[in-house]
């Protein structure tokens, strides 16, 4: 594995996706869970908790588009085109989520209505991008440097397992960022809809799993072939014990490990993808350094990637650290 | 429903109208963020209260102007790659860093001061308040910088080099930043940014001085201040921007003359001086103005600087390298026409200020009022008239529009469209009728800032009241 600029800008955005899938993941899973949640103070913790943060979340999705473009102006390209029906639907679900949240609070008389809103664009911003990745991973027809396929390829029995796979988990997010930032019954009731959840994505995570190397030949060798299999091994072992920690943290009443074990679950079905995706960023066909725009465009970007990455890294982190602890019901503070 | 028409139209016609409405928002707060500075600047400097309230009046409309355009800039990161594959792949490698630099700005900004100058009024200090406020304006400038270095880039490209798969690769940053056509662009639009801003105070100043009761009038001090600084403003800033989009109108007839031909409804040539065609119809079809009614030689002079001076038309080029005249001609047009109103507002507010009458003028104020939008419809006539007048080409002269495209079909893209005009009409114009509510409250004494009890944030003002708390008071909130 050469560790060029390529690689480092490849790096770059799959840590931006990451940090996109987690941020807005947790805020995605609260939206969810809204209609579990009765009218009234429930709903108003659970908003607050994600009031300060969820848009600063969002501007990780502007990054990843930006930076794929940026650094991989063809990838961008092939990508977006051949997932146009599940792209546009997101981002119309997230337009409308967003007004959602703040007219929420301008609006009462309408209440009943935004949250409505704010629950559908939710669900079909996660389903949108669960059903995105799985296209992606199941490959993307191209020729002549552009997409090939039709229009309904991304349309599939596994992109829509994958799709629903991603709702499940934000909702895990979702549901253990709640155990964490509130308390009461709000709490006891983010436990029980946590274990549930917790089943549901390990079965789906399972699924996917499964499935994955029976997608293409290649994806099947990267797992299983020796002696590599003793590396990738070590990845359904460590769902297996982060599994095992959230539900005992869960069933042991923790405040923060289950979230903690529900970012790790991620973080590994993200390490995941990268095993069975590398060295393709659009499978089967088109290579990180295929896609990659020339040195000189990378070089360009580097410094303000160097400098403006960690300033907004540890802002973001001292926010969260100022945020830390139980929310309220009455407007967040 | 959509069979009958071309893909590529509708893709067009999709760009432009996310396009249009996400411009619509920074035009505003580009110049709002710079309004905010001044009256910060000169709160801090002369003492008076009055500055205060106006600071924290408009920065409440900020904030949701500023949150609108964020949420209707993700649409366009996207765009790109959805419906303009081609483009993407080939032009990535040149302005896809340059965007780059656009949204990390943004997002450095985002983060760090906004959050402080929404909620850290009394938490920070003065001085670090009024940086935070000046880094936001100065930010925003920047984030302009880089997007409108990518657009005139696309006007005309430079710097660049081909390579083997067909892409623009860079090989002088330094001429592809600073291509010809951006230095004119940017003075241009955030002058047009300034205006838009500066009509839009003055007309809520004018429709507060409407409405006070005439024993209150002189109570109202708000709506007065922000009023005669709005005006003053036009009065500057109009025949600046005028002088300004002369320059860049000869800097497009030098490096896309075709655009100017479209511009001017020039659809002949004249060797000795062409007219200047102040209306009427351009029918391609025929190659005519329908209904005109023009100034001889006066193009000739505006463009030349002299009476008998030489001019190319539309038929010294092949008729697939016309860009739509009509559309041009008129957008134009619209755009000029809106200029020489702002000119007559600056000069008639320039009047009832040397009268002392600025403030009891009931015409006046109903003018400025009806010219509050007067600013956005400018700026979109003016967008219109340089992206449709870069036709047939996304980069000009080098790549064409219809062979930018992804491999769209116009169902799809069609459906997309209608579902991006309804969903816009429903999220922006529940922004716009709380803008609007919020600028139907006269500003008064002791107004106060963005509320923290209502999560009245843009994008990523992350947590900002508790942050500027814990700045403020040392300890953790």
């Amino acid at each position: 594995m050469p560790f060029d600029l390529p690689m480092f800008f490849a790096f770059i955005i799959a840590f931006a996706i990451l940090a996109y899938v987690v941020l807005d993941g947790f805020d995605l899973g609260v939206g969810i869970l809204f209609p579990f949640l009765p009218v009234g103070r429930e709903r108003d913790s659970a908003i607050n908790s994600v009031a300060p943060v969820w848009d600063g979340n969002e501007t990780w999705l502007v990054m990843g588009g930006g930076g794929l473009l940026a650094a991989f102006p063809l990838a961008y390209g092939m990508i977006l085109s051949a997932l146009y029906a599940p792209i546009i639907a997101m981002l119309l679900a997230l337009v409308f989520r967003g007004v959602a949240f703040e007219f929420r609070w301008r609006d009462p008389r309408h209440r009943p209505l935004w949250d409505v809103a704010f629950t559908g664009g939710s669900i079909v911003a996660a389903l949108a991008q669960g059903i995105t990745l799985g296209a992606l991973l199941q490959g993307i027809a191209v020729q002549n440097r552009t997409y090939a396929g039709g229009w309904f390829d991304w349309l599939t029995p596994f992109s829509l397992l994958v799709g629903v796979s991603l709702v499940c988990g934000y909702a895990l997010l979702g549901s253990t960022w709640l155990v964490m930032k509130s308390e009461g019954s709000l709490q006891e009731r983010c436990y029980r809809l946590a274990f549930r959840l917790g089943i549901a994505t390990i079965v789906a995570m399972a699924a996917v799993s499964a499935a994955t190397p029976f997608l293409r030949e290649a994806y099947w060798l990267r797992w299983f072939a020796w002696p590599q299999v003793l590396f990738t091994a070590q990845v359904p072992v460590l769902v297996a014990i982060v599994t095992f920690v959230l539900f005992w943290s869960l069933r042991r009443g923790h405040h923060y490990t289950p979230f903690l074990m529900a970012l790790a679950l991620f973080g590994l079905g993200l390490a995941g993808l990268g095993i069975s995706l590398y060295p393709f960023v659009v499978p089967p066909s088109v290579s990180i350094w295929d896609a990659a725009a020339p040195d000189d465009s990378l070089k360009f970007m580097l410094p303000g990637v160097l400098v403006m990455v960690p300033i907004i890294l540890a802002y973001t982190g001292y926010s969260y650290w100022v945020f830390r602890g139980k929310t309220g019901h009455e407007g967040y503070h | 429903m959509f069979e009958g028409l071309d893909a590529i139209f509708l893709a067009r016609l999709q760009f432009a109208f996310t396009v249009s409405f996400h411009f619509i928002f920074p035009s505003f707060s580009i110049g709002l963020a710079s309004y905010l500075a001044v009256l910060e600047g000169l709160w801090l400097w002369t003492g008076r209260q009055v500055y205060l309230d106006l600071f924290k009046y408009w920065l409440k409309i900020f904030a949701l102007a500023f949150g609108m355009g964020v949420v209707s800039g993700i649409v366009m990161s996207y765009q790109f790659g959805t419906n303009w594959s081609v483009f993407s792949d080939k032009a990535g490698p040149v302005i896809g860093p340059l965007m780059a630099y656009e949204v990390l700005t943004a997002f450095f900004l985002e983060a760090g001061f906004l959050g402080v100058m929404l909620f850290g009024m009394n938490r920070v200090g003065k001085g670090l308040h009024f940086a935070a406020t000046l880094a936001v304006a100065v930010g925003t400038f920047f984030s302009a910088f880089w997007i409108l270095s990518a657009n005139s880039w696309m006007q005309t490209p430079a710097g660049y080099a081909i390579n083997a798969g067909g892409q623009f690769v860079p090989a002088d940053w330094w001429a592809i930043i600073f291509n010809p056509s951006f230095p004119y662009r940017l003075v241009h639009t955030v002058f047009g940014a300034y205006l838009t801003t500066a009509l839009v105070v003055g007309a809520v100043g004018a429709w507060h001085l409407l409405r006070a009761i005439p024993a209150e009038k002189n109570a109202n001090e708000g709506a007065r201040v922000m009023f005669s600084m709005a005006m003053a403003m036009i009065t500057v800033v109009a025949p600046l921007q005028i002088f300004a989009g002369d320059q860049h109108g000869l800097n497009t007839l030098e490096h896309q003359p075709v655009k100017v031909m479209a511009m001017e409804g020039h659809f002949k040539s004249y060797p000795d001086g062409a007219p200047l065609v102040l209306f009427g119809w351009p029918d391609e079809a025929t190659g005519k103005n329908l209904f005109a009614v023009e100034i001889p030689k006066a193009s000739s002079l505006i463009l030349k600087h002299s009476w008998d001076a030489p001019l190319k038309g539309l038929d010294t080029v092949d008729r697939k390298d016309w860009p739509p005249v009509p559309v041009v001609f008129w957008a134009f047009r619209i755009m000029v026409g809106m200029g020489m109103l702002m000119l007559l507002l600056a000069a008639v507010s320039l009047l009832a200020r040397v009268r002392r009458r600025l403030y009891d003028w009931p015409l006046l104020h109903r003018f400025a009022l009806a010219m509050g939008p007067a600013g956005f419809v400018a700026v979109i006539a003016g967008w219109v008239t340089t992206e449709v007048g870069r036709q047939p080409y996304t980069v000009y002269g080098l790549l064409r529009t219809v062979d930018s495209a992804s491999a769209l079909d116009a169902p799809a893209v069609g459906a997309s469209l209608l579902a991006f005009v309804i969903v816009y009409f429903f999220a922006f114009g529940a922004g716009t009728y709380y803008i609007l509510k919020l600028m139907s409250h006269p500003p008064h004494r002791g107004e106060e800032g963005p509320r923290r009890d209502q999560p009245v944030r843009a994008a990523g003002i992350t947590p900002a009241p508790a942050v500027a708390e814990s700045l403020a008071t040392g300890k953790e909130a």
